[in-house]
């Protein structure tokens, strides 16, 4: 299926997750309402005409602007095409979920696909997202008293940990925003 | 070595047990195996068939800090490896002499400006004996270091150093 | 034949494991303790800075952690702060076993992008590099896991050739490890005299040795026994974790994105996917089986023979040409977004490139292929011996620098 056409059967089944779908650009993807994600990601597994069995990345973007903080799933499923021959993969589509930037909640979906579960562990240690009913949720890349959460924009480098001195001249805040 | 040091002035018995104690030391530096990043593979070609890093008899890479005379900080060293990295050093019998391996090492390097989570330099963790340039430097690179390091250990002496004279006279003086 | 792959099969191999059905092993009368067993960060056999916390019963894995972090190194930070072609060579520092590889992903994600069309001379140059770089890194492999199960030999023979791998880099782009050299709209500099040439005697002395290396370890009765029917990773299982590459391809699926997704020109080349094959086929010990250790290691040295085709063919097509795209010095990125993954070494090297038009990329988000295949050890390390943990992590070829990033 193409991505259009997913987006109009999650519309179709369900009513109000469907945020937006955005169609345009080298992305193509659906908005979901967080709220509903856990159900919809469920559905997008085991539908027949879907079976998306294959979760490549989850992608945070912190929109500072906006006040969100984007979480970008994209899927895929692979299925056997022959005996020895190449696997067939389709149904390529992202799924955005926004949350706001502080205090925001997702559904894990590390029960539907396990892969989802170090990735949602980094974007709770680097954009401070809580996943809801994660197995394990804790720091992955940065030790656990670690201050913040480093890939937000307005993130400040520490100017020291344990004793040990960080950038003191270039301490400012990240140069761009 | 502390034990013998500093308890003899300089004289013909001394330089010669001097000359015979560095000679055994500074063909047989044992490094420990210790690859953070990208340089660690650059150690690994040092150590292997092309640049056989055994020619100056620092080849036998142990595996444990206990058996170990040198550490090569081969690559980046972040703030949650930094309490480590201590460690290890506290870990290794004197005499122990630290190699910094690499721009990262040297002072963050590449992640210098924006690298929130890289030490700016490993001697802010433990104390250096010989700093490699490069990202990554090459193996003759690495070889070259190791050759100033021998350097440094064959100017070593067990007698009495000219503070601990100076720190004599004074006492024995008041 | 699909059907049957997706089957779990028993494995008798497996079942002195298993116990009288209580699900725990069953060791007769003996008693121990649990124990909590940390494995690195600094251990020679976890390929980097990974660690791992055993939760072992005597010589019996219970459970295994992986804790990561230790070499973060906070690329996707840098990568929001910089221009696409000022962050090329922190690509380099992630997978750094095949730079090449990583050099190109992110150039073809932002050509993406930016909508930029790379000549034919330059695409054929930068699939040269990525197979080269693709058979120095399997050569590593190759040598590292040999020196993992106990044998050293093969090390110093998986370097010999790599040398002479990466003389050929260095004669291109002057760097051993780290060569910043396909950038976005081609290459930065034409090939050298004679480079094709030299290149094609390598290959003329390159290829009987993978037979050496074979002969060498892939069928040591040490070695097979070591590593075959350990760490079986089911079909079902490796695309529950989202594993690529290799490791993916070593449980039976055959997926490879230079087949089934071509980028570049991949297109344009005949080669094979090697899978992993069940135990008596032909090539293949009797204790194999799909998805365990020696067919990840298998599928890797099979590769490095299809790496050496496709750049044999790219020999006889490669055309005179510009090595670069005429592109402006600052490269504004149109505000929208790409994600693109390519076919690394270890797996799906994936960038996220989010474009706010100006000349910095809003985020960029790599997908490290070891990342996800990493995330697996938890589920293949149950019920293992603990010699088996080095031989399980050592198959699925992790680079630290990619994983923490």
């Amino acid at each position: 299926m193409t991505p259009e056409q997913i987006a109009e059967t999650l519309k179709a089944e369900f009513d109000g997750a469907v945020v937006d779908a955005i169609m345009s650009g080298g992305h193509p993807s659906v908005v979901i309402a967080a709220e509903r994600w856990h159900e919809v990601a469920l559905f997008l597994r085991d539908d027949p005409r879907l079976r998306i069995n294959f979760l490549r990345c989850i992608s945070g973007i912190d929109w500072l602007e906006r006040g969100e903080i984007e979480a970008v799933y994209d899927l895929q499923s692979l299925r056997p095409a022959g005996p020895g021959e190449l696997w067939s993969g389709d149904n390529d589509v992202a799924v955005r979920v926004r949350v706001p930037r502080e205090g925001g909640h997702i559904p894990s979906v590390a029960d539907v696909w396990p892969a989802a579960d170090w990735h949602e562990r980094e974007l709770y240690d680097m954009f401070g997202v809580v996943f809801d009913n994660h197995p394990d949720l804790r720091r992955i890349l940065c030790p656990d008293d670690w201050v913040g959460h480093p890939l937000r924009k307005d993130y400040e480098h520490p100017l020291e940990y344990h004793g040990i001195p960080g950038t003191t001249e270039f301490g400012q805040k990240s140069p761009r925003h | 070595m502390s034990w013998i040091q500093n308890k003899f002035e300089e004289g013909l018995i001394v330089t010669s047990l001097d000359w015979a104690l560095n000679w055994a030391k500074l063909n047989s530096i044992w490094p420990m195996t210790f690859g953070l990043a990208c340089c660690a593979i650059e150690m690994m070609a040092t150590g292997a068939s092309r640049f056989d890093i055994d020619r100056f008899g620092a080849g036998a890479f142990r595996a444990t800090p206990r058996q170990s005379d040198l550490m090569i900080v081969a690559g980046t060293v972040t703030y949650k490896m930094a309490s480590r990295v201590r460690r290890l050093y506290h870990q290794m019998p004197d005499p122990k002499y630290v190699m910094a391996m690499g721009a990262c090492t040297i002072g963050g390097g590449p992640y210098f400006k924006h690298g929130y989570h890289v030490v700016k330099g490993v001697d802010l963790v433990v104390p250096v004996d010989v700093y490699v340039p490069g990202c990554p430097p090459r193996p003759e690179a690495l070889l070259e270091g190791l050759m100033r390091l021998q350097d440094k250990i064959r100017h070593q002496t067990i007698a009495k150093t000219p503070e601990v004279k100076a720190k004599e006279k004074v006492l024995t003086t008041a | 034949m699909a059907e049957t792959i997706l089957e779990s099969q028993p494995d008798p191999l497996m079942d002195w494991r298993k116990s009288d059905g209580d699900g725990e092993p069953d060791f007769g009368d003996v008693r121990t303790e649990e124990m909590l067993v940390n494995m690195g960060p600094q251990h020679p056999s976890t390929h980097g800075v990974l660690r791992i916390v055993l939760r072992t019963d005597g010589e019996l894995v219970l459970e295994a952690i992986p804790h990561i972090g230790y070499l973060h190194r906070c690329a996707e930070k840098i990568g929001e702060n910089l221009q696409p072609y000022q962050y090329i060579p922190k690509t380099d520092r992630m997978d750094y076993l095949a730079a090449m590889n990583n050099n190109h992903a992110f150039s073809v994600a932002v050509e993406k992008l930016a909508g930029i069309e790379v000549p034919e001379r330059a695409g054929y140059i930068r699939i040269i590099m990525a197979e080269m770089n693709r058979i120095a890194s399997h050569l590593v492999s190759f040598g590292t896991y040999g020196l993992d199960m106990g044998a050293f030999t093969p090390f110093l023979y998986a370097f010999r050739e790599r040398e002479r791998i990466l003389d050929l880099f260095e004669a291109v782009c002057g760097a051993r490890l780290t060569y910043s050299y396909i950038t976005i709209g081609g290459v930065t500099q034409d090939l050298p005299d004679r480079f094709l040439e030299t290149l094609a005697e390598f290959l003329d002395y390159f290829e009987p040795k993978v037979d050496e290396y074979n002969q060498l370890l892939t069928y040591n009765h040490i070695f097979v026994k070591r590593t075959a029917g350990v760490g079986i990773i089911s079909p079902e299982d490796a695309l529950r974790w989202a594993l690529t590459g290799p490791v993916l391809r070593g449980s039976g699926i055959k997926w490879d994105l230079r087949k089934t997704r071509p980028y570049d020109l991949y297109s344009r080349f005949e080669f094979d996917v090697p899978v992993g094959l069940p135990g008596g086929s032909e090539g293949i010990p009797r204790e194999v089986r799909v998805g365990d250790c020696w067919s990840r290691y298998f599928v890797r040295m099979q590769e490095i023979k299809q790496s050496v085709r496709i750049v044999r063919q790219c020999l006889e097509q490669i055309p005179d040409g510009e090595y670069k795209a005429k592109l402006p010095k600052t490269l504004k990125l149109p505000e929208t977004e790409v994600y693109f993954e390519a076919e690394g070494a270890r797996g799906q090297l994936g960038f996220l490139v989010v474009g706010d038009g100006s000349a910095i990329p809003y985020r960029v988000k790599v997908r490290g292929p070891s990342f996800c295949n990493l995330s697996v050890t938890t589920q293949v390390c149950r019920n293992v011996l603990l010699a088996d943990v080095p031989a399980i992590v050592g198959s699925i070829d992790i680079v630290m620098g990619e994983v923490d990033r």
